[in-house]
């Protein structure tokens, strides 16, 4: 006979949030998720001549995204707090933050974070994804 | 496969329902195929569906990293319209349209379409004039949709709230009578069955993990959890995950994956006789055929795959809902879950051939596109076969977004839908 009560899925809650908890780099705290408003992937430099920019080069920077499985370079704005733009790393299948870092600062290097996974990586994996696997366990 | 139709269930009541066959196997992948699918959503499906029933290609496998239909066609609200504002648009969701009214006849599968209206509030003289708009194009296009004075909402649906002091005032409503749900499951299931019938295999439990090429470049065949496949085409329909399969292939989407969340109420009498979308306030609701009201969410304002979202977003939903229907706030929700939805930056899809020869796309059906899926099946199947799209899909390609020849319908509603 099945039993009436079956465990909770623990692994399925573990994802589960109510609201992500963000630390803003400049008011050194961490903050609902409601002071905060995304603002899409990170590091998009316009070029300072659009005039001479191909229409490629141009799409690029205004429509095409890595929109990643796995670890995510975002920019937020604290827009409910002190209004300033800074970007996180962020995992894209937990939600949850690796860091933050002010706006300027060079894309930190993501390695740091990564356990490593017990099992080699296979072979023709895409090396943005290659960090995401351990990073799912990493605690920051 | 043995017809369903009233004599076969007479039959099958008189043998103790013991003949009934299944309605897709479960085939071994074969070696090669002169068509895969990557993905097993209604959308995938129906284009493998029309492969077979329209152009003669049975040869195909469609690949299911899941279950069939366990993607977002088993997670929508299953809302059905076609007044979208402009022409290309008017041109798919209403193909769409066309198809939902004799699908079931066609699949021999009821998938319970009910064109049980789709009313849309206007809340302020924004709206007034943006669905006005709407009404005009669409009817330019031959697509109903008709404007209701607050007294004629009342009557269409009378328990929603109407008093003067409401939070949100009801000032009117843009209404498509042809506009309607579907059973999601069934349409799933629904066009696996008729696919499955034509010598199409689904295979689930087969996740796509790259993307074969030759060295010119052209496609070959995919890699799987369960080996390597073969096949010259290779069509990718696989919503929220389109980003991480064309990255396989090293094309880069302008697509965005958000969660976007739904819920259920506990089963109640019929109550509400119509859909209702409020895309000012952000609430969505019908009532299913079981009595479940069926309410959807907004997105959440980041990227991710997660399939879950913040809880403040269905409170928000939950918020709009009582106010309008007061009615319903002591109703007790059974269920919440997400999806993941690919969003293009004009929110209208792609489906289209890529810079990968053999290689074709059909995705960015974002937050809309159950509605659209008889349609896009049928186009997509035809931009395969041919290696050219049907002249409903030809303006929904990739290069839109260099050439700058959008689709805008997101300027147009200013909101998701
Ligand atoms: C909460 C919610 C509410 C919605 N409400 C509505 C609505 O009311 N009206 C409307 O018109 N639309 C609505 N939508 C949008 C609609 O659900 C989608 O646009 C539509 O169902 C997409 O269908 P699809 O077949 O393209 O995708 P899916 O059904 O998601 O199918 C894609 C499949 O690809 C599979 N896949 C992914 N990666 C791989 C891989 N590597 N290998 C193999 N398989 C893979 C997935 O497992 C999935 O089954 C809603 C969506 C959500 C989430
Ligand atoms: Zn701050």
């Amino acid at each position: 006979m099945k039993p009436l009560l079956r465990p909770l899925r623990t692994d399925i809650q573990e994802t589960r949030q109510t609201m992500l908890l963000i630390k803003c780099p400049y008011c050194d705290e961490e903050r609902p998720e409601l002071e905060f408003r995304n603002a899409g992937e990170a590091h998009l430099v316009r070029s300072s001549s659009i005039v001479e920019q191909s229409d490629d080069d141009f799409a690029a920077f205004l429509y095409f995204r890595q929109n990643p499985k796995g670890l995510q370079f975002e920019r937020w704005r604290h827009i409910h707090g002190c209004g300033r733009f800074f970007n996180a790393v962020r995992d894209s299948v937990s939600d949850k933050f690796l860091t933050v870092y002010k706006a300027g600062e060079p894309r930190p290097n993501v390695e740091q974070f990564v356990v490593q996974p017990a099992a080699p990586v296979e072979p023709g994996e895409e090396p943005q994804a290659k960090p995401a696997r351990g990073a799912k366990k990493a605690e920051v | 496969m043995r017809k369903y139709s009233v004599f076969a269930l007479a039959r099958e009541a008189l043998r103790a329902h013991k003949g009934w066959e299944q309605q897709w196997t479960s085939p071994e992948p074969k070696a090669e195929y002169d068509v895969i699918i990557v993905g097993a959503g209604g959308h995938g499906l129906a284009t493998a569906y029309y492969l077979a029933k329209e152009h003669g290609i049975t040869n195909v496998a469609v690949l299911e990293k899941g279950w069939l239909g366990g993607g977002n066609t088993g997670r929508n609200t299953t809302i059905i319209r076609s007044n979208y504002l402009y022409d290309e648009s008017a041109g798919i969701y209403e193909h769409a349209v066309k198809l939902w009214e004799g699908l079931s006849q066609d699949l021999n599968y009821n998938v319970m379409y009910s064109a049980r209206g789709v009313m849309m509030l206007a809340h302020n003289i924004h709206d007034v004039q943006v669905f006005k708009r709407h009404i005009h194009a669409n009817r330019l296009n031959g697509i109903d949709n008709e404007w209701l004075t607050p007294e004629q909402v009342k009557e269409f649906c009378p328990p929603i709230n109407l008093s003067a002091d409401a939070r949100y005032p009801i000032i009117g409503a843009a209404l498509q009578r042809r506009g309607g749900t579907a059973r999601h499951d069934a349409v799933a299931w629904g066009y696996a069955r008729a696919a499955a019938d034509r010598g199409v295999h689904i295979i689930q439990n087969c996740e796509v993990t790259g993307i074969r090429r030759a060295p010119n470049g052209a496609v070959i065949g995919v890699d799987t959890n369960r080996g390597p496949i073969n096949a010259k085409k290779v069509g990718v329909v696989a919503a929220g995950h389109t980003s991480v399969i064309m990255n396989m292939a090293g094309v880069r989407m302008p697509l965005e994956s958000y969660p976007l969340q739904a819920l259920v109420s506990e089963p109640v009498k019929p109550l509400i006789p119509c859909v209702i979308m409020s895309n000012t306030v952000h609430a969505y609701i019908s009532q299913s055929d079981k009595g479940e009201m069926v309410i959807g969410a907004g997105t959440d304002q980041y990227t991710s795959y997660s399939q879950t979202g913040g809880l403040h977003i269905i409170n928000h939903t939950l918020d709009a809902i009582c106010e309008m229907f007061p009615v319903l706030t002591r109703l007790k929700m059974l269920r919440s879950w997400g999806g993941i939805v690919d969003v293009t930056p004009d929110r209208s899809p792609i489906l289209a051939k890529t810079p990968v020869p053999g290689l074709y796309v059909n995705c960015g059906w974002g937050t809309g596109g159950f509605k659209a899926t008889p349609g896009s099946g049928n186009v997509f199947a035809h931009t395969i076969a041919r290696d050219e799209p049907h002249r409903i899909n030809a303006p929904f390609t990739i290069e839109r977004f260099t050439t700058g020849r959008l689709i805008d319908e997101a300027a147009a509603a200013a909101v998701a839908h």
